[in-house]
């Protein structure tokens, strides 16, 4: 088959470059405020019936949510194959707790209210929890550490290796800036859940949320101008040797020098610098907005800081994807680690097709639902809701 | 055999896997199911089948849940503990998974949530049309993932790629419309609709025993037993075809699970029983029926299937074919772009058979070293083990026979005899509701353990896949899977009990109200005897 030349590889890689920031930020913007929802819970809703109501606005969607978290997964697969096989593999037992959050969290909020029982309902009240903050947390966390390389290193088989036994492996997840990342992700979140939790629920929860909401949007902006600062001048970048953007998907084809600083890029690409400044001007709006008590548009500047500083990060490290510090040289590149080139065609057709379908029922599903969930519909359909 | 990182690697995944699977043959079923159900409510407009919609619902919404919380650690466990394998074969592998999510998992778990949150929120029909979309995502869901096991059993449509060191897609339609993928798919599926079948009808025997809910009861079963009885025959007749593609795409997987030594003059005997001896490579007793097996596995009376010791002879020839390609592999790694041409046509001529080359990497780092002895051990270990192949199989293929037979029974009593079921009949279907998961998972057994020793057969074999990591690293996780698991088990069952003890919610305001009127009509048009027959509730 010819038909997949029609568009370059290089073109392609690039794509699925973005693609792969799409469904990052797609996750981020829906299950985002769903894991919020949950690390807010025991904050935001104190009774039972607080609780359920919490619980009950995300109770219809989350499960829709949750897909993009496992497409995204599917994707780096299909799209980046070195990315998926070392990464999944290298935060091993990292990548268990989130595993773990992320199994816990469904059954959580379909169980819970399924029985009448105080104790059993407190114990799902803390999964939900730490089912929301933790992965929350992790996240960051691992972006953090992507940022300042991961310890793995290729053999001329490329199989990918991990220096260092399973306790230092996961240590060194949880280096400084990684935590301050893991910070970052976590208030972020803890922001839109709040501001859905503002458009969502009445009363004193989204009063509640909305107090927690200002402080957690605040020490979001704060920690990413401070991980920004510790950027320029704390943390070595990489760079990247002569490479064709046409070439194989061999890492070990091109070479990678340690040095510099990641900021650099913005030097020689002065526009992406437009990633922060949305970032921070959503988070401020969407501050200030929960402060008024706007509810529809506090929501939409909360999503547009979220995209604004996950976008930052993709632009700021292109070409790079997962730099390597035990062996700067397999570090994977957005021109060394796609899969083939008909693949890549194929993938992008399938995505062409099914993304506005996704996208346009999901749409219709959140209009069905529009609305808030109040105290009197969850005790008078206590049966049906959570 | 010593436990090392990929027999805990296995013994995770094999875990992880059939646990999740004990999850999904009553989702790919009972969504259908329920689907169907909910079409009788808008088409009679009967409160009894609203009932049953919602009742059914309930148990699918405790079931689904964990299936979808379980499968989460499929689709991450490749990375995680399969690295390698992912490197050398996402190019193929990962394509149906992402696809899976895009056209099939987005589907059923956004409208799923409506499902359950939309019965004040949309009219009749479009809950219907929501029943219907989750129905049709969760059984799409399972073909995407047959496509990639399919492919697994059978890689059509790749080549390797020097280049990148890994295997690379050469036709998506031959990815797609993989035979093996496409048995795979209907049996599979229709192993889920036995299932739920099952289930149902178990249920609602219980209820026929304990004297209550009786209505929902009784149609439940007309229901189950008439989708039961399709889906039944249907994974008997698409097991046969997976059989028969099995005999020229697997033929070492066909003549281990028949135990077939030596290969026999066409058409060859099936030994219904007999006791496999891997070690002597014989059966002890076995009971032959001649020809069945010829006639089965290759639907004529002339062709030969080849039995296990010629097949690990073929086996060591490809070894040493697979050397001759290894050996050109590495004069292209070493050189690349200056790599004569000579020896990249060599390479091409071979490459079919590196994968049985990279069979002596369990022995020597470079199977260019290997001896004499270790070639041949490798081609033993082509043989999966015979037993465990045969029994499973046989158990199989027995269960799903008894299903035909269980849901034809069910199927003539709700049709022919008033729905009238004997009590020995009702304590049956409850004893058997464990069944069709057993058949289920020696179903899986057979297909995953027949492949051995490789991930992608005759392509990545197992002992290569594995991630490289620490023994403690995968005692952590399988610890940690084993008690988790067990302990959301626990609460699962413990629930579907609850809620199957409970029984239906009966309203009883809609169902007096649809009886008057029902009456009513009765009573202006005297000409309706099938709506007087059934009685309302």
């Amino acid at each position: 088959m010819i038909l997949y030349e029609l568009i370059e590889y290089d073109i392609l890689r690039v794509i699925w470059w973005a693609l792969l920031g799409v469904l990052l930020i797609g996750f981020a913007l829906t299950d985002g405020f769903d894991m919020g929802v949950g690390a807010l819970l025991p904050f935001v809703a104190k009774t039972d019936v607080e609780r359920r109501v919490a619980i009950n606005t995300v109770g219809p969607v989350w499960e829709g949510n949750q897909v993009w978290f496992i497409l995204g997964g599917g994707a780096i697969f299909a799209a980046w194959p070195p990315l998926y096989a070392v990464s999944f593999s290298g935060f091993y037992l990292a990548m268990f707790v989130v595993l773990a959050a992320f199994i816990v969290r469904p059954v959580a909020f379909k169980y819970r209210s399924k029985r009448d029982d105080a104790m059993w309902r407190a114990r799902w009240d803390w999964a939900l929890f730490a089912g929301g903050a933790v992965p929350a947390l992790l996240f960051g966390v691992a972006v953090g550490n992507v940022l300042l390389g991961v310890p793995f290193y290729l053999t001329e088989d490329l199989m990918p290796m991990y220096p260092g036994n399973f306790a230092v492996k996961f240590l060194i997840v949880l280096r400084p800036f990684a935590l301050l990342a893991g910070i970052v992700s976590l208030s972020m979140l803890l922001m839109h859940g709040a501001a859905w939790l503002s458009l969502k629920a009445e009363g004193v929860v989204a009063e509640r949320a909305r107090a927690i909401g200002i402080k957690a949007g605040m020490v979001a902006a704060a920690g990413y101008a401070l991980a920004g600062l510790w950027l320029a001048v704390g943390v070595d970048g990489f760079a990247l040797g002569e490479v064709p953007a046409n070439g194989p998907s061999n890492p070990l084809y091109s070479e990678v020098f340690r040095g510099g600083s990641w900021l650099s890029a913005y030097a020689e690409r002065p526009w992406i610098a437009i990633a922060p400044i949305l970032g921070f001007v959503g988070i401020a709006l969407a501050v200030m907005g929960l402060r008024a008590g706007r509810e529809v548009s506090t929501l939409l500047w909360s999503k547009l800081g979220i995209f604004g500083i996950i976008s930052s990060v993709g632009l700021t490290m292109f070409p790079f994807i997962l730099p390597s510090i035990s062996d700067p040289n397999s570090s994977l590149t957005v021109w060394d680690s796609s899969s083939s080139h008909q693949t890549l065609f194929i993938m992008l057709v399938v995505t062409a097709i099914f993304m506005p379908l996704i996208l346009m029922y999901t749409a219709w599903v959140y209009k069905v639902l529009w609305g808030k969930v109040t105290e009197a519909q969850v005790t008078e359909n206590a049966d049906t809701v959570y | 055999m010593e436990i090392g990182l990929v027999e805990l690697s296995r013994m995770q995944f094999a875990l992880t896997a059939m646990y999740h699977f004990l999850f999904v043959p009553l989702t790919l079923g009972l969504s259908i199911l329920v689907a169907i159900m909910e079409t009788v409510y808008v088409m009679t407009n009967r409160p009894i089948w609203r009932q049953m919609t919602k009742f059914w619902g309930t148990l699918f919404g405790i079931n689904f849940v964990l299936g979808v919380a379980t499968g989460i650690t499929m689709e991450f466990q490749f990375g995680m503990n399969w690295s390698y394998y992912s490197h050398y074969v996402g190019d193929i592998f990962g394509a149906p998974l992402a696809i899976e999510g895009l056209m099939a998992f987005f589907l059923e778990a956004t409208f799923v949530g409506l499902f359950f949150f939309g019965w004040d929120k949309l009219s009749k029909v479009q809950h219907m049309v929501v029943a219907w979309l989750v129905a049709i995502g969760s059984n799409f869901s399972a073909l995407w993932i047959l496509i990639a096991n399919g492919w697994m059993q059978n890689p059509v449509g790749a080549e390797f790629n020097p280049d990148t060191m890994r295997m690379e897609m050469t036709s998506f339609f031959e990815v797609l419309f993989n035979e093996v993928a496409q048995a795979k798919f209907v049996h599979t599926v229709s192993a889920g609709y036995v299932t739920a079948s099952v289930f149902v009808l178990g249920v609602s025997a219980l209820y026929l025993i304990q004297n209550r809910h009786k209505d929902l009861a009784r149609r439940s079963i007309a229901v189950a037993s008439a989708f039961g009885l399709a889906a039944a025959l249907s994974v008997v007749v698409l097991g046969d075809e997976s059989g028969y593609s099995a005999s020229h795409t697997q033929k070492m997987k066909l003549a281990a699970i028949e135990a077939m030594w030596e290969t026999h003059d066409a058409p060859a005997p099936f030994t219904a029983i007999g006791f496999p001896d891997q070690e002597a490579r014989e059966t002890h007793y076995a009971l032959e029926i001649p020809w069945a097996m010829g006639l089965i596995g290759t639907r004529s009376l002339t062709k030969e299937i080849p039995g296990i010791n010629d097949l690990v002879a073929e086996s060591e020839n490809r070894i040493r074919e697979g050397l001759i390609a290894y050996d050109a592999l590495m004069t292209i790694r070493e050189q690349r772009e200056a790599t004569p041409q000579s020896v990249r046509d060599t390479f091409e001529a071979h490459s079919e058979n590196l994968g049985f080359a990279l069979l002596l990497k369990r022995y020597v780092d470079d199977p260019r070293d290997a001896t004499e002895e270790q070639i041949k051990m490798a081609a033993d270990d082509t043989v999966p083990g015979v037993a465990p192949l045969f029994w499973a199989f046989r158990l199989m293929v027995a269960l799903g026979f008894s299903f035909i037979a269980v849901m034809a029974y069910f199927f003539y009593r709700a049709s022919f005899r008033n729905m009238q079921f004997p009590r020995w009949s009702l304590y049956a279907a409850v004893a058997i509701i464990p069944t069709p998961w057993i058949a289920a998972e020696l179903g899986w057994f057979v297909a995953e353990f027949g492949r051995q020793p490789w991930t992608v057969d005759g392509v990545l074999p197992t002992a290569l896949s594995a991630s490289h990591l620490s023994i403690a690293d995968l005692l952590i996780t399988l610890a940690g899977f084993l008690i988790f698991y067990s302990v959301l088990f626990v609460i699962e069952v413990s629930l579907m009990v609850k809620y199957i003890r409970k029984g239906p919610f009966q309203d009883v305001e809609a169902t007096n109200d649809w009886q008057e009127r029902h009456e009513a009509r009765l009573r202006a048009e005297t000409t309706s005897p099938t709506l007087a027959t059934t009685p309302a509730e």
